[in-house]
């Protein structure tokens, strides 16, 4: 099937407003009469259900943390991107819109993306307003910083936590709706199911992870704003219990899952120190404006206290590489030259796995107080991890992985290919392409969350009639009793091997052939022992307790049979995209080390249908255009 | 790595099945940890080998595990979070131990925070108080441009200072009072000091410190234990702004 994205057309700066007036809206008084479930409170599951509430919909918001403001959004610590222009460099919504589809490496559609650095400047008024206390100078105007893959400023930052910032103004205005009434929140809850009647969404199964009962929610549309899927590599610097299990379970009823092989594997992180290490730490891309990454040019200084190596004997690489980006190249090309150094047995720390990120000569240029005031809480939170002071020397870094730019298919409206079901933020995989770049996912959140889903949801309720469904339908029974057949399953199984050493073993596998660097041979490793994997997980994990309480040996084992499946999936759509592109970098396809992508072939968004248990899914194709940026070879030299 | 020293510790954890169990410290042993593991990494070890041995494990929340989503809670050896400066438990290093030692791990504990399970206790009263005021009522959309009212950057630090707080509870917890003032305080302060939050200062003021005694926590009696505990260092200056406030509501 060839699928249609459902774009608007003509002048791409006029498709945005010429789409906003062609949607029908939903009358005022009828609003209150359509229900609409939220999943996932981080940014653009708070801020989508904060908007709706507010717009009159009635609302229900689940999350599976004690309480919205935890979702992992909260994490992002660099900052977020706009095209306000304020520092007077260069910047304009046009080039924005042209660093991301650059950045993403030609495989994101320029509408959404337009859009997107549309709306981008409207997101940083909306937290103004909301009491997100931005960095600002003396003269209270707002700060901004570089980062990578751009050549302007136009990254808004509060301190090290901007993502705890906006997570907490969307967490306020989401609270003040629950207050009105408009928004009915449930936490410590778990969507486990879709529930889909007559090729329509029209509710979810959930677990109340506190008491184990099973619940039925129903609605005139369902929103999944449920992040993204690298813990499928075990260790990530994802929260604990982020998950594909929402989407997986949603692909399974139907919904398309797109381009699962781009995955962002991040080029700072704190490298792995043991076999018991359960997440990574990272530490912001907002460190390479002034950190500098480089290894010892020779073997024999890979012992040396990196201060005794004199300046002669270091390869700055990312400098040498790309001198006009220098250490602001994108997070996939740094990543790659980060590993690129390591393989060539430069690595330092333990194991070879790590490379310098030095701010001697930063510190040398404005002072270590500046220093600290711009990155303090970063480099506090390295000296708790490894115990250093990279005040006095070198940070070490290595990647991991971090954000997954593919996910379920949605339109130009937000929805998949399931009418009802849309999908928000890093859920969905709409507009970063093969590659994200930095400070980048936060707007895209917001963006889908504020000033999207707003616009778009009132087009499709405004075709339907509103509580068609309730949760006494046959689906909604099956839905459930399904679940707790899986549920029961887990726990009668009773075998030798617990949930974790599942998860830390498909993690491995899928670093190891399915990582930073994949070859036809790795893939096909792959799509050969998960199987195996998956096979020996039903007849081998050991979950103790019972299913009617809380139980969070219960919860994982869920998700780990999940990203059981959906692994096989990022294998067979790495196996088959015969190119490299953005995070998805195929060993047989560069030139050089740079990724060489094929446009001829490939320059298509690749959707995956379900065809049921261990049967092999369906490709369906969506063909990119591009009408206003030139398909050129990525270059950042 | 396996060239590192290991240790071994005895751990007391409080075991509670549910609500309505009345609860008991149970022993165990955490064996072949490195000053490299994390505490929750200790626990996840301790963990595997109770279910390898067909026992339940140790609930516990925890979420980010990098000191930012506020979702781990538990009380060692009678320090929320562990004592340790600006850290939280999931940012404690077992290199603060030593080989030998016996810890006593125990949940938050407050009347405001009922136990759920183990060391895990709701926590729902602190998002009651967030949406007793602890916003700024603007609509989505239709807000002025982020320049349009200066804030200088003195002022938009502070406000950042007290809006660091990641909601955990360890202030309650630390509390002889159980009390929520910096918690509340700190979102006070934030709206407070920016021009954004001026409008609705009185109302909100009113409004969250009324859901706090609602909620069952105390009040203050200056003990600072709350900012000893605050893995984010949350200032108790913002206790007194919040106290100002509330002076300056009565009379608006």
């Amino acid at each position: 099937m060839i699928l249609d994205g459902k774009c608007p057309t003509g002048p791409i700066e006029q498709t945005w407003d010429k789409h906003r007036f062609d949607l029908k809206l939903v009358n005022p008084a009828n609003k209150r009469k359509y229900n609409v479930i939220v999943v996932g409170t981080g940014l653009a599951g708070g801020a989508a259900a904060a908007s709706l509430g507010e717009l009159g919909y009635n609302v229900q918001a689940f999350c599976y943390q004690d309480s919205p403001r935890r979702a992992h959004s909260i994490a992002a610590q660099g900052g977020i991107n706009a095209a306000k222009n304020y520092p007077n460099d260069g910047d304009s919504i046009y080039r924005l819109f042209y660093d991301t589809i650059k950045g993403g490496d030609f495989r994101a559609r320029e509408a959404d993306v337009w859009r997107l650095a549309q709306v981008s400047n409207n997101i940083i008024d909306q937290c103004v307003a909301q009491g997100v206390p931005f960095a600002r100078d003396y003269a209270g105007y707002l700060d901004n910083r570089s980062f990578g893959g751009a050549q302007v400023s136009r990254t808004f930052f509060a301190r090290g936590q901007t993502g705890q910032q906006l997570l907490l103004g969307a967490y306020s205005a989401l609270s003040r709706q629950i207050k009105l009434g408009t928004v009915k929140m449930y936490d410590r809850r778990e969507m486990l199911d879709l529930v889909v009647v007559d090729g329509v969404a029209r509710g979810i199964t959930v677990r109340n992870l506190i008491t184990g009962e099973m619940e039925s929610y129903a609605a005139d549309a369902v929103c999944l704003a449920t992040g993204g899927y690298v813990n499928v590599f075990y260790l990530s610097t994802n929260a604990m219990g982020c998950s594909v299990t929402a989407n997986w379970k949603a692909h399974k009823k139907g919904a398309f899952f797109a381009n699962p092989c781009y995955t962002q594997i991040h080029p700072t992180c704190i490298p792995q120190a043991g076999d018991y290490q359960s997440k990574l730490t990272l530490m912001s891309e907002s460190l390479r404006n002034d950190g500098r990454c480089w290894v010892p040019k020779n073997k024999a200084d890979l012992n040396k206290h990196p201060n005794e190596i004199p300046e002669e004997d270091r390869d700055y690489y990312l400098e040498r590489k790309y001198p006009s980006f220098g250490n602001l190249a994108p997070r996939d090309i740094a990543s790659r030259a980060a590993k690129e150094q390591c393989d060539d047995g430069r690595g330092v720390g333990p194991g070879g796995r790590g490379v310098y990120l030095d701010f001697s000569s930063a510190i040398k240029r404005v002072g270590a107080d500046t220093i600290k005031e711009r990155y303090g809480n970063l480099f506090e939170m390295y000296e708790k991890i490894t115990d250093e002071d990279a005040y006095k020397r070198p940070m070490r870094m290595y990647p991991a992985p971090h954000y997954s730019m593919g996910g379920l298919w949605v339109d130009y409206n937000l929805m998949s290919n399931i009418p009802g079901l849309f999908v928000l933020g890093e859920a969905n995989f709409s507009v970063h392409g093969a590659n994200r770049l930095g400070a980048s996912a936060l707007m895209q959140g917001l963006a889908d969350g504020y000033f999207v889903i707003p616009y778009t949801i009132g087009g499709y309720l405004a075709t339907v009639k509103p509580g068609q469904v309730k949760t006494d339908h046959a689906e909604f029974k099956k839905s459930t009793e399904d679940v707790k057949a899986e549920q029961n399953k887990y726990l009668s199984i009773n075998g030798k091997k617990t949930v974790f050493e599942f998860m830390r073993e498909l993690g491995g596998l899928m670093w190891e052939n399915c990582g930073m660097a994949r070859t036809k041979e790795s893939l096909e490793l792959n799509l050969k022992k998960i199987p195996e994997l998956r096979e020996e997980f039903w007849k081998n994990v050991k979950v103790t307790g019972s299913g009617s309480e809380l139980n969070q040996q219960l919860e994982n084992a869920g998700r780990t049979a999940d990203f059981l499946e959906f692994s096989e999936l990022m294998c067979r759509d790495a196996l088959h995209r015969n190119e490299s592109c953005g995070g998805h970098f195929r060993s047989e396809y560069q030139d050089e080390g740079e990724a060489q992508r094929d446009d001829v072939n490939f320059c298509y968004v690749g959707a995956w249908e379900y065809k049921g248990d261990n049967k092999t899914p369906e490709l369906h194709k969506e063909p990119l255009k591009f009408d206003n940026v030139h398909l050129a070879v990525r270059s950042y030299k | 790595m396996s060239d590192h020293k290991t240790m071994t510790l005895t751990l007391i954890v409080w075991r509670q099945k549910n609500a309505n169990d009345p609860g008991k410290f149970e022993t165990y042993t955490a064996k072949n940890i490195t000053e490299h593991h994390s505490f929750l990494e200790m626990l996840d070890c301790v963990n595997e080998d109770l279910i390898h041995a067909g026992k339940d494990p140790i609930v516990f929340d925890h979420d980010c595990r990098e000191g930012i989503c506020g979702m781990c809670s538990q009380v060692i050896n009678g320090a929320p979070h562990g004592g340790q400066e600006r850290t939280t438990v999931c940012q404690l290093h077992m290199r603060k131990f030593k080989d030998g030692d016996t810890i006593y791990i125990e949940p938050w504990r407050a009347r405001a925070f009922p136990i759920v399970c183990d060391l895990i206790v709701d926590r729902s009263a602190l998002d009651k108080i967030i949406q007793a005021g602890g916003y700024t009522s603007c609509h989505t959309g239709g807000v002025a441009d982020g320049n349009a009212i200066l804030i200088p950057k003195t002022v938009a630090d502070e406000s950042m200072d007290a809006a660091e707080c990641i909601g955990c509870g360890a202030c309650v917890a630390g509390c002889p009072n159980g009390a929520a003032m910096l918690f509340t305080g700190a979102k006070v302060s934030q709206l407070a000091l920016l021009p954004q939050g001026k409008g609705e200062a009185v109302s909100r003021v009113k409004n969250m410190t009324e859901a706090m005694t609602a909620c069952g926590f105390g009040n203050c009696t200056n003990h600072y234990e709350c900012m000893a505990a605050c893995p984010k260092g949350i200032n108790v200056k913002f206790i007194a702004r919040m106290n100002r406030e509330f002076l300056k509501a009565q009379f608006a």
